[in-house]
């Protein structure tokens, strides 16, 4: 195959790609002008324009992508973005002052509360339980479809001491279940993760004897398969027959998921189950009017609530930096408490809806926010 | 021989009717003096790189043992990291060079000239896939077909530290991730090696042949000796991709930070630094942060290490090279 | 025979020697050595053709389900669920791909010709070490460092292309010097003389003579280079981010490009799973298709512009 062009129709092949390249480029997105151009007159609220920049948990990623998309057929000309770089960078970030707002999922550390009233001054912080997630223990073991775990016999095999399948102490809960002479794989999370920092400290005070490690963000205990992400987790359990993990329970689809032992029962993972227990809990006290981060209750005791949970907050001033912004975040965090917008992020993430008693206080801190 | 060009240079120079020297020195001068710059830049920017991670890492470094990840000060963090990421390295070249180098042989001296342009360009499909595909395939693919073979090597060869088991059930293991790194690195090598083979003058493979040397006999030696320099060049090149390498063994290794292991196919391996950056970092902050940068730093000090020592041994083979 | 095939004399000696007392025993053995080498570069190859095809045959089965016009045709904003599309990453990453070569290219370049052609005692030694240095920086240090950078100047959270690119130039430059040093220097000794006795200036003949004729590995190392730093994903993580819309202002706010896009997809995926993870293949796939079409470009660029040898 030889070429037989001339060198000079080169540069004119090379032009006229790039001004096809540049042409196309000029179209623009089809699903962009058509948002653009959309809804104006049919919103009540007034139009703003302008960039909400938020940076933060993972966990909250699947959300806030439901989220932007909702608000934006709400107020089409505001882009709504959000860096899932993970909480610990959320919050730096944000108190460095280089995002209006923070997903985080943990509430602000006695340091960084002290840095926030230094950012928002007298006014202090608002920290909004938006997305709560239940976090389920996921299992791959052929031939049992379902599994009860109390809380001790957790901990004793995500620490190693129970080391296989049809232990008594995991027969003794399961009774007429067929439990295979297989070795037990735990699964943890290789990455620092507030899922594994609400698991473990689940496991530390509803099986404190169990589990002396504490309530940490990186998997302390050794041995068992460690895996990078929600993801990873559950690729790793599909993949090794005994392994058991814990991850979001939106993400559990295919997999065996255990009912955790609270109280007298078993309850399942479930948004409800989940909601009620963020309901149920305490306000971390000394803290803010609009800072609701909750204390979680561990171990309850009515059969409607779901221990193993995970509370990403939205962490904010009350006085934002300018008008624009204030105008922006506060459209913005109103549509995320607000039943449409925690519908849609049940529908696109799996969270558990806020229940009305949670979205009146946060009501409450969204309409305290003003311009600076 | 610059002063022979200059000298040249100003002799024709002397006749009538040509431009005048300043012209073409000129245009040297500027030149020499636009590349040597771009060298310059590139020391400029690697002592930018050196200076934010000293900056980065001192804080970690002069903090108190306790307040440091881990809770036993910096120097016991990143000590297990740099073994993993040395083990991860090393698997990976182990694996990779023989293969590039055999697969460029392959395609410069035994395959057909018409598929060879098409046979590298296939290699090189190698280096266009993104790190976090490797990473998937290796999860979803490589380590589930390893597993069996896992088992195998830890129930018979057991007795060896490389493979004591309990072997992994998911495959995640330090073996797969030197394949997975070593797969990665291959069409880096292997490209460089190929250009590096292309240009072996065709006298001296023919004089080789017509001397009555046997293929293998001419590759030996007509075209590896003077590949050298460019296998070696290559496969610096991959080890520094494999040292460096993020995402990909973020993905498949299941890690366990502060583990010095030899063990191979279970599931508890060390980390490497780069992935281990690549988890941690997201929700770090603080003194977990600098501790992480403190462990880029060692990385960074360790690539110098393995330079000097690849320079000593490339220098005491005395290479020639081809050019002034 | 010139100057620099010295070394190949005593090869060439060795050669004749080993020959010379060849009888049939020795020679059946030279054969058999052949073969068994034959095979072992035979079976090279065949090994790595094995992850290659399972590689390319995994990502073309699970990506081809999204390729169709609306991935090409719209970004993510507004998308839950099913749909969306690639739009936006794909201009994300030939801006900010372009913007990198832009920065690598001609500083790789003359850094090279500079340690071939200028290069004399300690700078130049310098240079070289620290070039095979700077291969060893992890993807995410060299991001982390673009940010920190770009962070004294914008204050933190700071995220824009020209991050990003400067970043991945950090990556690539040191591949380009290395592949295209070694390429340079086997540009042969006699071209160089010949160019020099005939008065052509040293800058010249650089350009003119000794560049052309190392095009095509040039070419390569380019391209290798490229395909290199296009699928890096932890650098972008740091310093561009993600989005939802389409921004084609590389120093004005974040960028979408595709490997972050393919790794938030699969990684974040939501509810369903399936329709994140089958877009997260597709940018995959249509990050590789980009790939092998730069290489082919660069390829038939070399061709044009290499001089005619016998190769």
């Amino acid at each position: 195959m030889t070429f037989r062009f001339r060198i000079r129709t080169l540069p004119a092949t090379l032009a006229v790609t790039l001004a096809g390249g540049l042409a196309l480029s000029a179209c623009g997105a089809s699903n962009e002008s058509q948002a653009a151009a959309g809804t104006s007159g049919e919103s009540s609220a007034a139009q703003l324009s302008g960039t909400l920049n938020g940076a933060g948990s993972t966990a909250q990623q699947a959300a806030m992508q439901a989220w932007s998309a909702g608000f934006n057929s709400v107020q089409p000309r505001v882009t709504v973005n959000y860096d899932p770089v993970g909480s610990g960078g959320g919050r730096d970030q944000w108190l460095a002052g280089g995002v209006a707002f923070a997903g985080s999922d943990a509430a602000l550390s006695d340091d960084e509360e002290t840095k926030a009233t230094t950012l928002c001054g007298s006014e202090g912080v608002f920290e909004l339980p938006n997305y709560v997630s239940a976090i389920a223990v996921v299992y791959n073991v052929p031939g049992v479809s379902e599994l009860n775990l109390k809380p001790d016999t957790i901990a004793k095999i995500f620490s190693g001491s129970i080391t296989k399948w049809n232990d008594p102490a995991i027969a003794a809960d399961n009774s007429g279940a067929k439990l295979p002479d297989l070795a037990i794989a735990p699964v943890h999370r290789s990455d620092k993760s507030g899922t594994t920092k609400n698991f473990t400290d689940y496991l530390a005070k509803a099986a404190t004897s169990n589990w002396p490690s504490g309530a940490v963000d990186t998997w302390a205990p050794k041995g068992g398969e460690a895996a990078n992400g929600t993801s990873g987790v559950i690729a790793a359990v599909k993949a090794g027959k005994g392994a058991i993990g814990y991850a979001d329970e939106s993400q559990a689809a295919g997999l065996g998921v255990a009912d955790v032992g609270v109280g007298s029962s078993f309850v399942a993972p479930t948004a409800d189950a989940a909601a009620k227990v963020v309901e149920g809990s305490k306000l971390i006290s000394g803290r803010g009017k609009y800072d609701f981060a909750y204390d979680l209750n561990r171990t309850p005791t009515a059969s409607d609530e779901y221990p193993i949970v995970l509370v990403s907050y939205h962490i904010g001033c009350i006085k934002a930096k300018d008008k624009s912004r204030a105008d922006a975040l506060k459209a913005f965090e109103n549509y995320v408490i607000s039943k449409d917008g925690q519908e849609a992020a049940a529908k696109s993430a799996g969270s558990a809806p806020i229940t009305d008693a949670v979205r009146a206080k946060s009501q409450t801190a969204v309409d305290a926010i003003t311009a600076g | 021989m610059t002063t022979q060009h200059s000298q040249a240079a100003r002799d024709v120079d002397r006749r009538p009717g040509l431009s005048p020297a300043p012209v073409r020195r000129l245009g040297d001068r500027l030149f020499a003096g636009t590349s040597r710059s771009a060298g310059v830049l590139i020391l400029a920017i690697l002592a930018g790189v050196a200076a934010f991670l000293v900056v980065q890492a001192l804080p970690a470094l002069t903090a108190p043992r306790s307040e440091v990840p881990g809770g036993h000060g910096v120097a016991a963090y990143v000590g297990p990291l740099l073994f993993g990421t040395v083990l991860a390295a090393l698997l990976a070249l182990l694996i990779a060079t023989p293969l590039a180098v055999g697969v460029a042989l392959f395609i410069t001296q035994y395959a057909p000239r018409r598929l060879a342009q098409g046979l590298g360009y296939l290699v090189d499909l190698l280096a266009a896939i993104p790190s976090i595909v490797y990473g998937f395939w290796g999860i979803a693919w490589l380590a589930p077909r390893l597993t069996p073979l896992y088992g195998w090597l830890a129930d018979h060869l057991g007795f060896l530290p490389f493979f004591s088991g309990p072997a992994s059930v998911t495959g995640k293991t330090m073996f797969t991730v030197g394949i997975v790194l070593g797969v990665m690195i291959l069409p880096i090598v292997s490209a460089l090696t190929r250009e590096v083979f292309l240009q072996v003058p065709s006298l001296h493979r023919e004089a080789a042949l017509a001397l009555g040397a046997t293929r293998w006999e001419m590759i030996r030696l007509a075209v590896l000796p003077y590949g050298r320099s460019g296998i070696i060049g290559g496969a610096m090149l991959g080890l520094g991709r494999a040292l460096g390498e993020t995402l990909a063994v973020a993905i498949v290794l299941s890690a366990s930070p502060g583990l010095v292991s030899f063990n191979l196919v279970s599931s508890n391996n060390p980390s490497t630094i780069a992935s281990n950056i690549a988890l941690q970092f997201p929700d770090s902050t603080g003194i977990g942060v600098n501790t992480l940068i403190a462990s880029g730093l060692a990385l960074f000090v360790l690539t110098f290490v393995v330079n000097v020592l690849a320079r000593g041994i490339v220098n005491r083979r005395a290479e020639f090279s081809g050019g002034s | 025979m010139s100057q620099n095939s010295a070394p190949q004399a005593p090869a060439g000696a060795s050669v004749a020697t080993s020959l010379a007392g060849a009888g049939l025993r020795s020679r059946r053995r030279r054969k058999a050595t052949d073969r068994l080498m034959t095979f072992l570069v035979y079976g090279a190859f065949a090994v790595t053709l094995i992850p290659l095809l399972s590689l390319v045959f995994e990502v073309v089965r699970r990506g081809i389900a999204r390729l169709d016009g609306e991935f090409f045709n719209s970004s993510m904003v507004g998308i839950v669920g099913k749909g969306g599309g690639v739009y936006h990453a794909i201009f994300g990453t030939l801006i900010i791909t372009g913007l990198t070569v832009v920065i690598s290219v001609p500083i790789g370049l003359l850094t090279a010709i500079y340690l071939v052609e200028y290069g004399t005692g300690r700078l130049k030694k310098a240079i070289t070490f620290l070039v095979d240095v700077m291969t060893g920086i992890p993807s995410i240090v060299a991001g982390l460092f673009a940010y920190a950078l770009f962070a004294i100047f914008f204050g933190p959270g700071i995220r824009l292309g020209i991050i990003g690119s400067v970043a991945l130039s950090v990556l690539m430059i040191p591949v380009v010097v290395r592949s295209a040093e070694e390429v340079l220097k086997l540009v042969p000794t006699e071209l160089r003389e010949a160019s020099y006795a005939l008065g052509v200036p040293k800058w010249r003949t650089i350009v003119k003579v000794i560049l052309p004729t190392a095009i095509a590995g040039l070419g390569t190392g380019v391209t290798l280079a490229i395909a290199r730093i296009i699928g890096e994903t932890a650098p972008l993580l740091v310093t561009v981010g993600i989005t939802n819309a389409t921004n084609l202002d590389p120093v004005n706010g974040r960028m979408a490009t595709l490997p972050v896009f393919a790794y938030y997809q699969l990684t974040q995926p939501g509810v369903p799973p399936e329709f994140a993870i089958d877009r997260a293949w597709t940018a995959a796939l249509v990050l590789i298709m980009l790939v092998m079409g730069l290489n082919l470009v660069a390829r038939l660029i070399s061709r044009f512009f290499a001089p005619k040898t016998g190769r």
